[in-house]
């Protein structure tokens, strides 16, 4: 989506850190999460344990994921889910748009899904006279506001109340203004409920996807993903093709992780297993679903066995409600469907490393979000290995944009660095010169600016340790 | 379509064969066990932190004790399946002249806009219960409906104190759920909640605003 | 010639300087040969160090990386352990000398030496047990562990027992002590204001424990933290821990 843009993530992160309000919004969000989810993983013996189960189902599904596609298929038709496959968001969106129009349907309600931000479909389907409507509350607030998500869970986090009351008041017909939030929850309850009885048709992600029964599995608080999928009489659900386990038993793990991990919660107030359209004899259920699985790049990553490891994702959230730099900045300062560390390694996989390399550098790589990750991702390592692809054309490497980000400069700078630090003589007559010329380097020079425009200029000590070492008798052998 | 199909399976088919990860070990999940009296104690501490409200009943009377709450509560009507055993004696039981008791006997689209706007319960059964984290399981189908337990603003359930599963875990090996699942099977454990706002939390977003267990001693 | 540690019995490290303690803080690496020397450990201070070459590692420059690691495991032929005053430059090598040596020539040794590296006060503790009697003023100190001696070398509380055994050291935690300061190696440069938003927020914390002291295992943390708090006129002085536990034990 963002493919052609030139976008920068060191302006848009300066930008941010220059917001007051959104700083201390995020600080007081981030820290509430984090001792949401710390509550829930106060054993570090049972963190330990779960994680690893957690990451070993993922590892095993990611490892059959042909043959876990193949079969889902074959049980989702079985169960009377109609299934589609798309390459790129744009077949996806095509998808979606055909299955809408042949049905003359006019409206979609949609539960909430991260795919369908990076299919951009709400966007696609304004241009095809179709609208599109978020029910989730926090997607909702942003639809009203015309804004993208800036969180994975909680879209609406930027916001606090009084922009949200002076929003609801502003564009829902008849509201008075409040910020009481059952008052402001009520709103949307009654909008949103005269959209599920009209909607044409119902929009969902899936969260889990079972090959073994042809199941999805939906998470969710509100009802409204529930409500999108059983009250139209068309729902399509949208997934990204590396959701599938085997069985619903390899779920329970993940399901734990990601509830504890995203919000804090043992359990979410709805678990919803969609097995397939109103059977006979129901009563009520939608007349027909489908699932379309889309790529969207993410067969690429599945070909590099050490990125494949970004594949096994849950979606809980829990990197960048840790991360130092999500907090400081939100997620909008990305400029990237998905942001902080799952953002900073996924997004240049997927739009090209070439393009996106910026995200590469959005973290100091203090590993807080590996610490955090349910299923082991290793995103330090990851955002490293993704710097490396970036600057350098390997010829055995798949990842897109590959190399693209090369500065001959950098280049030349670490060259030169390899010789010094490989010729220890060089390297000590460099500390020399620093130990004596080193406060004749004006603190605004190239490089030391950045640092001095916070921080006085490092001083080198007059004589190093080994200078110091030798005239105490260390020895060297 | 079918190209797109191919191209996406024949790619990751490309990838080099990883060696089977190994065999997830699921005995954290294994060792989670409650003595029976437990597993209903953790299933109220877990619910009733989410605000799921408790009614206790006999195996005879639980009928009775539904009624007479949604009497006590001021609620005008309750929507029921009408073809179960409990269906039965819910109808058999109830007040002559209470608050109506509606079967959902036809599709919805007989009745959308009544669901929808006047209907202020709905009662369904349950499979059991899950005592680690609390939580109600359901399988809605012909007898009981699935918007039975989502659009009245209301939900009342059965649930019988010794069908209480351990862990979501184990209900899903025990209910053979790995094997086979109807078209739409799930978990509830309170009334729908959100904290999208400031993440303050907020209850009756879009399905029931109260859910009421009604638990039936064995 | 010194008789070889396993004549003796006497213990013997390598101690490997870090370019950081090396060029901005050798006092603190001197007082961190001293603590082992006063242990009773040989310590041997290899000539031609330079760099565990963690910085083109981290921007993906291996090559280069491979190649200055390579010159530098020259420097512990012998199966001893390797002391670093520096949480960060010990998880490089603990961590990633073996992704960097995978199928070399020498990946064995690099993979020897990755595990037999040490962090300071991780070997004070967890290898000598450490005794240490405070000879100095009652003083308040905090303490700051760098995001890799946490998360990559795995040193947990071992600064803080050391600190906890000075009588008259009482430790104050700062708020969110495990957030990155936002030092980074390259990342203070390349994320220049984002790299300062961590450092400040990081020294106020620090200044509102009340603390006269803050105390790290990491160079670079000091000169983030120790660079922010003096250019703000902070009466909070920053040191690296080696020094600070030498000076409180050793009278001057």
């Amino acid at each position: 989506m963002h493919g052609d843009l030139e976008v920068d993530f060191l302006a848009s992160s300066t930008r941010a850190l220059a917001n007051p309000q959104l700083r201390t919004n995020f600080r007081r969000a981030m820290d509430g999460l984090m001792a949401k989810r710390a509550n829930l993983f106060k054993d570090p013996a049972e963190w330990a344990e779960l994680r690893a189960l957690g990451a070993a189902v993922r590892a095993q599904s990611l490892a059959r994921l042909p043959e876990l596609l193949d079969r889902l298929e074959a049980n989702c038709t079985r169960n009377g889910i109609q299934v589609h496959w798309a390459e790129t968001t744009d077949q996806a969106n095509h998808l979606v748009l055909k299955l809408l129009q042949d049905r003359g349907a006019r409206t979609l309600v949609k539960g909430k899904s991260m795919v369908s931000e990076e299919m951009g479909l709400n966007a696609f389907l304004a241009d095809h006279g179709i609208e599109a409507l978020e029910s989730d509350l926090g997607e909702y607030i942003i639809q009203l506001d015309d804004e993208t998500p800036s969180h994975i869970i909680m879209p609406a986090i930027h916001k606090n109340k009084d922009q949200i009351a002076r929003l609801f008041s502003e564009k829902i017909k008849h509201a008075q203004y409040t910020e009481e939030v059952d008052e402001l929850t009520a709103m949307a309850r009654a909008v949103l409920r005269q959209k599920f009885l009209e909607a044409d048709a119902g929009l969902s992600g899936v969260n889990f996807a079972v090959a073994d029964t042809g199941t999805l599995c939906l998470v969710e608080n509100e009802g409204n993903g529930r409500m999108s999928t059983h009250v139209p009489p068309v729902h399509i659900a949208v997934m990204g093709l590396e959701k599938v386990v085997a069985t619903l038993e390899d779920v329970a793990p993940l399901y734990s992780l990601l509830t504890r991990s995203a919000t804090g919660q043992a359990i979410t107030t709805y678990f919803n297993l969609i097995s397939g359209p109103r059977g006979p004899g129901e009563l009520d259920g939608p007349r027909e679903v489908h699932l379309v699985i889309l790529d969207h790049n993410r067969s690429n990553i599945y070909q590099d066995a050490e990125l494949q490891a970004t594949l096994r994702c849950i979606r809980c959230g829990a990197c960048m409600n840790h991360c130092p730099v999500y907090t400081r900045i939100g997620g909008h300062a990305y400029e990237a469907v998905y942001p902080g560390p799952i953002g900073a390694i996924l997004t240049p996989q997927m739009e090209g490393v070439g393009v996106r390399h910026d995200l590469t550098h959005a973290s100091s790589l203090c590993s807080a979000c590996v610490e955090v990750c349910p299923v082991q991702i290793p995103i330090a390592r990851l955002l490293v290995r993704l710097r490396r692809e970036a600057t350098h054309a390997l010829p055995e490497s798949l990842v897109e944009g590959r190399g693209s980000g090369r500065s001959a400069l950098e280049s030349l700078l670490w060259s030169a660095w390899a010789w010094a630090m490989g010729h220890p003589s060089v390297y000590r007559l460099s500390a020399w010169c620093a130990t004596r010329g080193w406060g004749l380097l004006p603190a605004g020079a190239p490089v030391l600016r950045a640092w001095t425009r916070t921080r006085t200029k490092p001083k080198a000590a007059r004589r190093g340790l080994q200078e110091l070492a030798r005239a105490k008798g260390v020895p060297h052998v | 379509m079918s190209e797109a199909r191919a191209a996406i399976l024949g790619r990751l088919r490309r990838a080099a064969p990883m060696a089977d990860a190994p065999a997830p070990d699921f005995t954290t999940l294994q060792v989670r066990r409650w003595e029976p009296a437990e597993r209903l104690v953790k299933l109220r501490q877990g619910m009733a932190l989410v605000k799921a409200e408790f009614l206790e009943a006999g195996p005879e009377d639980w009928p009775r004790v539904v009624a007479d709450f949604v009497v006590r509560e001021g609620l005008t009507s309750l929507l029921y399946g009408p073809d179960t055993a409990e269906g039965r004696a819910l109808a058999a039981a109830w007040p002559a002249a209470g608050p109506r008791l509606v079967p959902y006997d036809r599709p919805v689209e007989a009745f959308k806009t009544e669901l929808f706007q006047d209907l202020q319960a709905g009662f369904t059964t349950t499979l059991g219960g899950i005592a680690e984290t609390g939580g109600l399981l359901l399988t809605p189908g012909p007898a009981e409906p699935r918007l039975l337990s989502l659009v009245p603003p209301v939900h009342i359930a059965l649930l019988r104190a010794d069908r209480i599963f351990d862990t979501l875990w184990q209900a899903i090996r025990s209910l053979g759920w790995n094997q086979r699942l109807p078209p739409n099977a799930l978990v509830i454990s309170g009334p729908s909640k959100t904290a999208d706002i400031e993440q303050t939390l907020a209850y009756g977003v879009h399905g029931p605003k109260r859910l009421i267990v009604c638990v039936v001693a064995s | 010639m010194v008789p070889s540690g396993e004549a003796t019995g006497v213990r013997e490290v390598y101690f490997y300087a870090t370019c950081l303690v090396d060029l901005f803080f050798p006092g603190a690496g001197m007082a961190g040969i001293e603590l082992l020397q006063a242990a009773g450990v040989r310590v041997i201070l290899p000539r031609g160090q330079t760099c565990c070459g963690q910085p083109a590692f981290n921007c993906g420059y291996w090559e280069e990386a491979l190649a200055v690691a390579r010159g530098q495991l020259k420097l512990f032929p012998r199966d001893l352990p390797v002391i670093l005053p520096s949480g960060s430059c010990a998880g490089m090598i603990r961590q990633h000398w073996p992704e960097l040596f995978r199928g070399e020539p020498d990946e064995a040794a690099a993979l020897g030496v990755a595990g037999r590296v040490f962090e300071l006060t991780q070997f004070l503790v967890d290898e000598l047990d450490l005794r240490l009697e405070d000879l100095g003023e009652p003083v308040k100190v905090t303490v700051h562990t760098s995001c890799h001696a946490l998360r990559e070398q795995g040193v947990a509380d071992q600064p803080k027992r050391l600190l906890r055994q000075l009588a008259q050291v009482e430790v104050v935690e700062l708020a969110r002590e495990r957030e990155c300061c936002g030092f980074g190696g390259t990342f203070a440069v390349r994320q220049e204001a984002l790299s300062a938003a961590m450092a400040c927020d990081k020294a106020d914390a620090a200044e509102a424990t009340g603390a006269a002291l803050v105390v790290s295992t990491d160079g670079g943390c000091l000169l983030n933290v120790g660079g922010t708090l003096e250019r703000r006129g902070s009466p909070l002085g920053a040191m690296h821990i080696a020094q600070f536990l030498w000076e409180r034990t050793h009278a001057r």
